[in-house]
């Protein structure tokens, strides 16, 4: 579909080349019906091309796309040719020239843009079905084929009323950007179109004044840059599927799992130190634990201010674990050591495997899904390596 | 008058013959199972019926007339693969739909159109599942999804593309129940099926299919050794023979 509406886009240039040829002016109305007429005819050479040869689509287009294109080029230096005829600003056509729009122009524009607006309020139900289902649109008894042609022939007087401002070569970035960074922003189709016409009249316009103040610069590509620019803004900034907010929850987890971990570790130090023991080393800590001493100090200093642990002695060498502490750390460790007795009597596992695999369960399984655990297992007291698994609450059970 | 009848229907894709001379009577209220190999136009027969494939010779019937007339009592579910799952819209939407071949052009849904789609997406067990994002769906919701618009439409005839590719036990399991409730409806269903080794237990009729019609019925005069080797020819591998034995002895 965008690829289409691309090739589509740079289909109309010999219609706007012929029609005005036609009565050698600029008459928008002309041009317009040249340059729809040459679209329209540039798409069903694609399907026809696709169905009748043994090119694929994206051949049949990127052959339409270049033929009509250099066809268009052709036309243009012929025109330029006949005297008289350069004044006329044919060349505004490829990239775009805001200045040089007539108050003709702006009422083709705003007559095309209620038009498809009409158009899309009244079909809107049967356009979204057809572009996520067309088969089920057509058993619905929706004229599916119709809708279709009448998106084309939207599309086209879409393209062909924004020549004169994007130009040829970049009005498909226009079709395209808007509607890729709306799709970044939101999952709701009718909220998807609203966004991309307003990213659209924002970019249009952003382009355009900064065309304007520069006084005789091509519209197009700034038009074109300033959507670029709201894709890549919405590309990073997205609320699901943006880049930082990606990131942000990848930072997250990575975080939870070394409290985790760390977690995990002192109470491995209490088994070795042996029961009984209330306060820790921090250096025999350091020993056992993979992170490095600036981070296990802060993450130390992080629990001490969620309480839990504590600080006997100003000079923060040993610590101890609160009440808290010590249910978090028997959690984290209950959670490995059942994860691995599940690896090794449901999934069969070999003993030696069962580890590493505990190492990444462990940070995922939620209340609920330890409880399923703990229930399908039968409240197990030991681990295939032979270590008791702690209760979470031991003074209840 | 039957609500599903092709007669001498021939498919042909780039002048091969897909299905050749098909014809078929479907009865009121049977749960029809198609049973074939890979590639013997099952799913062709089903899309040939909607008219969505052309068809080089033959017709349909749909109760007793063209499709045209009697659309709205029609449901067509199709392979769940078939849709772009990332399309922009969530699970009500995409249920939604069912209702918008009986709301016709220009009608927006109403009050008793939201109230069908949150009873069928009831119906399937997804009825939790409304503002959640269709790109978010496992295998058997997608498929739930989709027999949830079919729901929606309240047609008398269901024309189903192998709705248990791909899905989970529970979602077989839902499904299985689905077909026998439309049928004690009286309404007419007809699968698209894969599994051998079920189709005894799930459907009351049988048409088997290889390019050609090899018998259509009642499943225990039709769903026999002889016209499933007609059918699978050489392919009636180990395993399908394995299941069918046992489908066999279990019953006997």
């Amino acid at each position: 579909m965008s690829l289409l509406g691309d090739a589509l886009s740079h289909a109309v240039l010999p219609g706007v080349a012929l029609g005005f040829l036609w009565n050698m002016n600029k008459d928008p109305w002309t041009l317009f019906a040249g340059a729809v007429l040459a679209g329209l005819f540039g798409t069903w050479v694609v399907g026809l091309l696709t169905r009748r040869t043994v090119l694929k689509e994206d051949g049949a287009l990127a052959l339409v796309l270049s033929g009509f294109y250099g066809l268009g080029v052709v036309l243009l230096g012929v025109i330029y040719l006949i005297p008289g005829a350069r004044a006329a600003g044919l060349q505004n056509y490829m990239f775009g020239q805001a200045a040089a729009l007539s108050h003709q122009d702006v009422w083709l524009m705003a007559v095309v843009a209620s038009l498809i607006l009409v158009v899309l309020a009244l079909f809107y139900k049967e356009l979204l079905l057809n572009g996520f289902d067309s088969n089920y649109a057509r058993s619905l008894g929706i004229p599916a084929a119709i809708l279709e042609k009448l998106i084309w022939l939207l599309l086209a007087f879409a393209v062909v009323s924004a020549l004169q401002s994007v130009g040829v070569v970049l009005v498909s970035a226009m079709l395209i950007a808007p509607a890729a960074a709306a799709y970044l922003l939101t999952k709701r189709f009718h909220i998807m179109l609203l966004l991309a016409a307003l990213i659209g009249m924002f970019t249009a316009w952003s382009g355009s004044l900064i065309s304007y103040v520069g006084s005789s610069l091509p519209t197009g590509p700034f038009m074109v840059m300033c959507a670029g620019l709201v894709f890549v803004v919405a590309l990073f900034a997205a609320p699901q599927d943006g880049i930082i907010s990606r990131w942000r929850m990848a930072r997250n987890r990575q975080l939870d799992s070394r409290r985790e971990n760390l977690l995990r570790a002192i109470y491995l130090l209490w088994e070795h130190y042996g029961e009984g023991t209330e306060n820790f080393s921090v250096d025999d800590l350091e020993r056992r634990s993979s992170l490095k001493v600036p981070q296990l100090r802060r993450q130390l200093r992080a629990f001490a201010r969620s309480r839990l642990i504590d600080w006997p002695s100003e000079d923060q060498q040993t610590f101890s674990l609160t009440a808290a502490g010590w249910r978090e750390a028997r959690l984290i460790v209950r959670k490995h050591r059942l994860w691995e007795t599940y690896l090794q009597q449901a999934a069969r596992f070999p003993d030696d495997h069962v580890h590493a695999d505990a190492e990444i369960m462990e940070h995922f399984l939620d209340e609920t899904e330890l409880q399923r655990l703990e229930r399908r297992l039968g409240y197990p007291k030991v681990d295939p390596h032979g270590r008791s698994i702690p209760e979470v609450h031991p003074n209840l059970s | 008058m039957s609500p599903l009848e092709f007669h001498d229907l021939t498919v042909s894709y780039r002048q091969k013959p897909v299905l050749y001379g098909i014809d078929a009577c479907f009865p009121t209220g049977a749960l029809v199972g198609i049973v074939g190999p890979n590639g013997a136009g099952k799913s062709t027969l089903l899309k040939a019926g909607m008219g969505l494939v052309p068809m080089s010779s033959g017709w349909v019937r749909f109760f007793g007339e063209p499709l045209a007339k009697v659309v709205r009592r029609v449901g067509y579910v199709p392979q769940r693969n078939a849709v772009d799952w990332d399309f922009p819209v969530n699970v009500r939407d995409v249920v939604m739909m069912g209702r918008y071949g009986r709301l016709g052009l220009f009608r927006r849904p109403g009050k008793l159109d939201r109230r069908i789609v949150e009873d069928s997406m009831e119906r399937m067990g997804i009825g939790n599942l409304g503002s959640r994002q269709i790109s978010e769906l496992s295998g058997g919701q997608q498929q739930r999804v989709f027999l949830a618009r079919g729901l929606a439409q309240q047609a008398d005839l269901y024309l189903l593309d192998e709705p248990f590719a791909g899905v989970d036990a529970a979602t077989e399991e839902a499904i299985v129940v689905l077909l026998r409730e439309l049928k004690q409806q009286g309404r007419t269903v007809v699968v698209v099926h894969h599994d051998l080794g079920t189709v005894e237990r799930y459907y009351d009729h049988v048409l088997l299919l290889n390019m050609r019609l090899i018998g259509f019925g009642p499943t225990q005069e039709v769903f026999n050794v002889e016209n499933l080797r007609q059918a699978y020819g050489g392919q009636l591998n180990v395993l399908s023979r394995l299941a069918l034995q046992r489908a066999r002895t279990t019953e006997g």
